[in-house]
């Protein structure tokens, strides 16, 4: 517990650095200042609007009272201060998810805070993302384990030599998905989520988004597949060779039980470790895969903020990228820890 | 990360250039990336050499230059596998000085109909404009009115294609003649090309046009081109805007290529000097670097150079920087950093710190020497990276759209659906450059690894 903990506050730190980064980058082109400016000036028109004795007065008079409110607001948060000072209102503001009003985009219940734009698109990333991370974990760790067994077989080889098939992204087998199962054969959908219209019933809706699933998820999974496979296989092959493995054999362990207890172990936390690189570096593409297959995530949402230059929604979704990866890295140390029983005792 | 070192501890020293490429060549994916490198190599100096750069720019750009050329045509090669003997550009010059009428004949023998009809005319006139009566004879002996058509510049273009009243006259006129109901629908080029019958075919055979032209004054002239648009074109087939699409392969090559191995060669010089500060110095600079880089784990690259590229439109080269200010803290220190600390204690670095040498002479001239032959596999390994990387920044349309690059073409086809129109040369030929690349470098970094790491050889 008191290893989470230090781990939550000193990635805590990490992703308050990384978000003040982002601000900063973002804002050399003063697009952070103008975002949180434009949302105290909707504030303050919306308060006129209700208000009679505003109305009552001339356009010039109203122009000039609500410059003079939108002065004192930004005077009032220190917007007026040098930037260093400023950054840190900003800051505040993206490290609580405050990431002000989009320009031209909207989330489907009508609203236009990026907040909600946002967090309506994250779980159908979170979606695709951890089935696309668990599938393939379970499958390169199993079938590594499996061809270790056949250590130098046919299928062995064959794995070997295909392995550098995983220097080409995923995206990139789902143009060539896209093209075959799609444009040729016709029988999966390019992109999307559901079937336009949505199916009603639930059964009917999981089924669909099932179908939507199954290109983007092999794409990624065939551009980590066989080098999962051969990099688990060596591991195996490595702790295969030690003495308690042949003191276990000696013993008169059956098989399966020394593979189990004395090789799959073992070996795992250098497994999760280079996973762990892995799935990190795997968000990268996972914004691509959505883009290439219409998949209504914060990937598609980066894209559409690009073609309506949204500022804010750009701005929003790099802090949120950076929550995401956090999240990741924080629940590879809690899987680590439980796996490596030295973790927890080191702390 | 403990694997890595016990793979690695076995730090080779000497190796000559030649010894390497020796040991490359004994390997079978060695000498494929090598033959695919030397393809690339090839391609780069031609085009450098044959194409200059400013020239390649300007007619990327042009959208005049390609009037001439077919649109979204299919590379010459690939007609082959179509089975049929799909059309070509057909080119008819014409001058009224060769006489008046100008008849001009022309054979058509190609299996499939032409995509567009367009007449550039060039005239020549004070006063009233000329007037050009255009006939067409077809093989079979029929001679048909297309149209009368007053010239309105000194440069004029007909579009016949484009012509709905023709058309529609023509269409009609047709159906009349086959007197059976049909399943496809009569354009221009199919009217002029067709044979009348309730089964779609080209009639193949010399074809003839008139073209008849009333001067108001005896010095008018005029002269043009019928262009007859066909299906195939060059070695790469033409985009959306009639653009050769070996152009921005060409160019793609060089610049692709060496924005790839730019970054990746610096983004692995900079981390192997960081590592070896990181290891060598040790204490505060160890951790305020270790630090760093676990701060750059947690920066989301794409989507922060998608926001730079996006908010200050950088050129491909001013990205590079980016990318490699954006790398240099990667996850690379820390296996770097290892090998550091294993040669940190070995003699030779005690027999240095004896005779006085200092910190930097010994990072930069006895641990750097030592530790970069495990460090060259990765970096030939990962030149793919950042060659598909600019492939995504181009896709997600941050990229300078004036500079031709692989990822350029990747977008412009996916920006106008080659995916589901099934324009498949469109993305197939820079899919397949792209996947070259990545296979020649992942397969040398994949022999290197061999010959520097033997232990490799054994798993």
């Amino acid at each position: 517990m008191k290893f989470i903990i230090k781990r939550v506050l000193t990635l805590f730190l990490t992703v308050l650095i990384a978000v003040y980064l982002t601000i900063v980058i973002a804002n050399a082109g003063g697009y952070v200042d103008k975002i949180a400016e434009n949302e105290i000036r909707t504030n303050i028109v919306m308060a006129m609007k209700d208000n009679p004795n505003f109305r009552n007065l001339s356009t010039e008079e109203q122009k000039r009272f609500l410059e003079d409110r939108v002065q004192h607001e930004l005077k009032k948060r220190g917007l007026d201060m040098p930037f260093p000072i400023r950054s840190l209102y900003h800051l505040k503001n993206a490290m609580v998810l405050n990431l002000g009003r989009a320009m031209y985009m909207t989330s489907d219940s009508g609203s236009t805070l990026v907040k909600s734009i946002i967090l309506e698109r994250l779980p159908v990333t979170v979606l695709l993302f951890t089935t696309a991370t668990v599938i393939n974990f379970l499958l390169t760790l199993f079938l590594g384990l499996r061809l270790s067994r056949r250590y130098g077989s046919f299928w062995d080889k064959l794995v070997i030599s295909l392995s550098p098939s995983s220097v080409i992204p995923g995206w990139f087998y789902g143009i060539f998905l896209i093209m075959i199962f799609y444009s040729w054969f016709h029988i999966l959908p390019s992109g999307g989520l559901v079937d336009y219209p949505p199916p009603s019933g639930t059964i009917s809706y999981f089924l669909s988004v099932l179908k939507h699933m199954v290109l983007p998820l092999t794409s990624w999974i065939i551009a980590s597949l066989f080098l999962g496979i051969y990099q688990n296989r060596t591991f195996f092959l490595i702790y295969s060779t030690e003495d308690y493995v042949e003191v276990a054999k000696a013993k008169g362990l059956s098989p399966r039980q020394i593979e189990y207890r004395y090789i799959l172990r073992p070996s795992l936390p250098p497994i999760i470790t280079s996973f762990a690189l892995s799935v990190i570096s795997s968000w990268t593409g996972a914004i691509v895969t959505e883009f290439i297959f219409n998949w209504p995530g914060l990937g598609q949402t980066m894209s559409q903020a690009i073609s309506y230059f949204d500022a804010p929604v750009i701005v929003g979704v790099t802090v949120i990228y950076a929550y995401l990866l956090t999240i990741t890295i924080l629940i590879l140390d809690i899987v680590y820890a439980i796996i490596d029983p030295r973790m927890r005792i080191q702390g | 990360m403990e694997e890595d070192n016990k793979i690695n501890n076995e730090v080779v020293s000497e190796y000559t250039l030649r010894g390497i490429l020796k040991e490359v060549l004994s390997y079978k994916a060695g000498v494929a990336s090598l033959i695919i490198l030397l393809f690339f190599l090839g391609i780069t100096i031609y085009t450098v050499v044959a194409f200059p750069y400013s020239e390649a720019i300007r007619e990327w750009n042009s959208s005049s230059a390609h009037l001439k050329k077919p649109r979204n045509a299919v590379p010459v090669w690939w007609g082959l596998f179509s089975g049929k003997n799909l059309p070509r550009n057909i080119d008819v010059t014409f001058n009224s000085n060769e006489g008046n009428p100008i008849h001009k004949e022309f054979s058509f023998t190609y299996d499939d109909f032409p995509t567009e009809i367009n007449i550039f005319f060039k005239a020549k006139y004070s006063g009233d404009p000329p007037i050009v009566k255009i006939y067409w004879e077809k093989p079979d002996g029929e001679r048909m009115l297309l149209e009368e058509h007053t010239i309105r510049s000194e440069e004029d273009t007909l579009y016949l294609s484009n012509n709905f009243s023709l058309e529609n006259r023509l269409s009609t006129d047709i159906a009349s003649k086959i007197g059976k109901p049909i399943d496809f629908s009569i354009t221009v080029p199919r009217a002029l090309f067709m044979k009348y019958s309730d089964k779609l075919e080209v009639l193949k055979g010399d074809y003839k046009i008139t073209l008849d032209t009333k001067f108001a004054n005896k010095n008018d002239s005029l002269s043009g081109e019928l262009v007859i648009y066909g299906k195939l074109y060059g070695i790469a087939g033409t985009d959306h805007l009639r653009r050769p699409i070996q152009i921005a392969l060409l160019w793609g090559t060089p610049l692709d290529l060496s924005f790839g191995l730019g970054a990746s060669l610096s983004i692995t010089f900079l981390e192997l000097i960081i590592a070896s500060i990181s290891g060598w110095f040790g204490g505060i600079t160890d951790s305020i670097i270790q630090r760093l880089t676990e701060i750059y784990m947690v920066l989301p690259f794409l989507p922060i150079m998608i926001m730079i590229s996006l908010f200050y439109k950088l050129s491909i080269w001013s990205l590079l920087f980016v990318v490699i200010i954006l790398s240099i803290f990667g996850s690379g220190i820390k296996t770097t950093r290892a090998m550091v600390l294993q040669v940190k204690n070995l003699p030779y670095i005690e027999a240095a710190q004896a005779y006085g040498a200092s910190n930097w002479r010994i990072i930069f001239l006895y641990i750097i020497p030592k530790i970069l032959p495990p460090v060259i596999p990765n970096l030939v390994a990962s030149v793919p990276v950042y060659v598909f990387l600019e492939a995504i920044l181009a896709l997600f349309g941050v990229l300078d759209p004036t500079q031709p690059t692989w990822g350029r073409v990747l977008e412009d086809a996916f920006q106008n659906g080659a995916l589901y129109k099934g324009y498949v040369y469109w993305v197939i030929i820079p899919s397949a450059l792209l996947i070259l690349t990545a296979i020649s470098f992942s397969l040398l970094g994949f022999v290197l690894d061999r010959i520097v790491n033997p232990k490799l050889k054994e798993l």
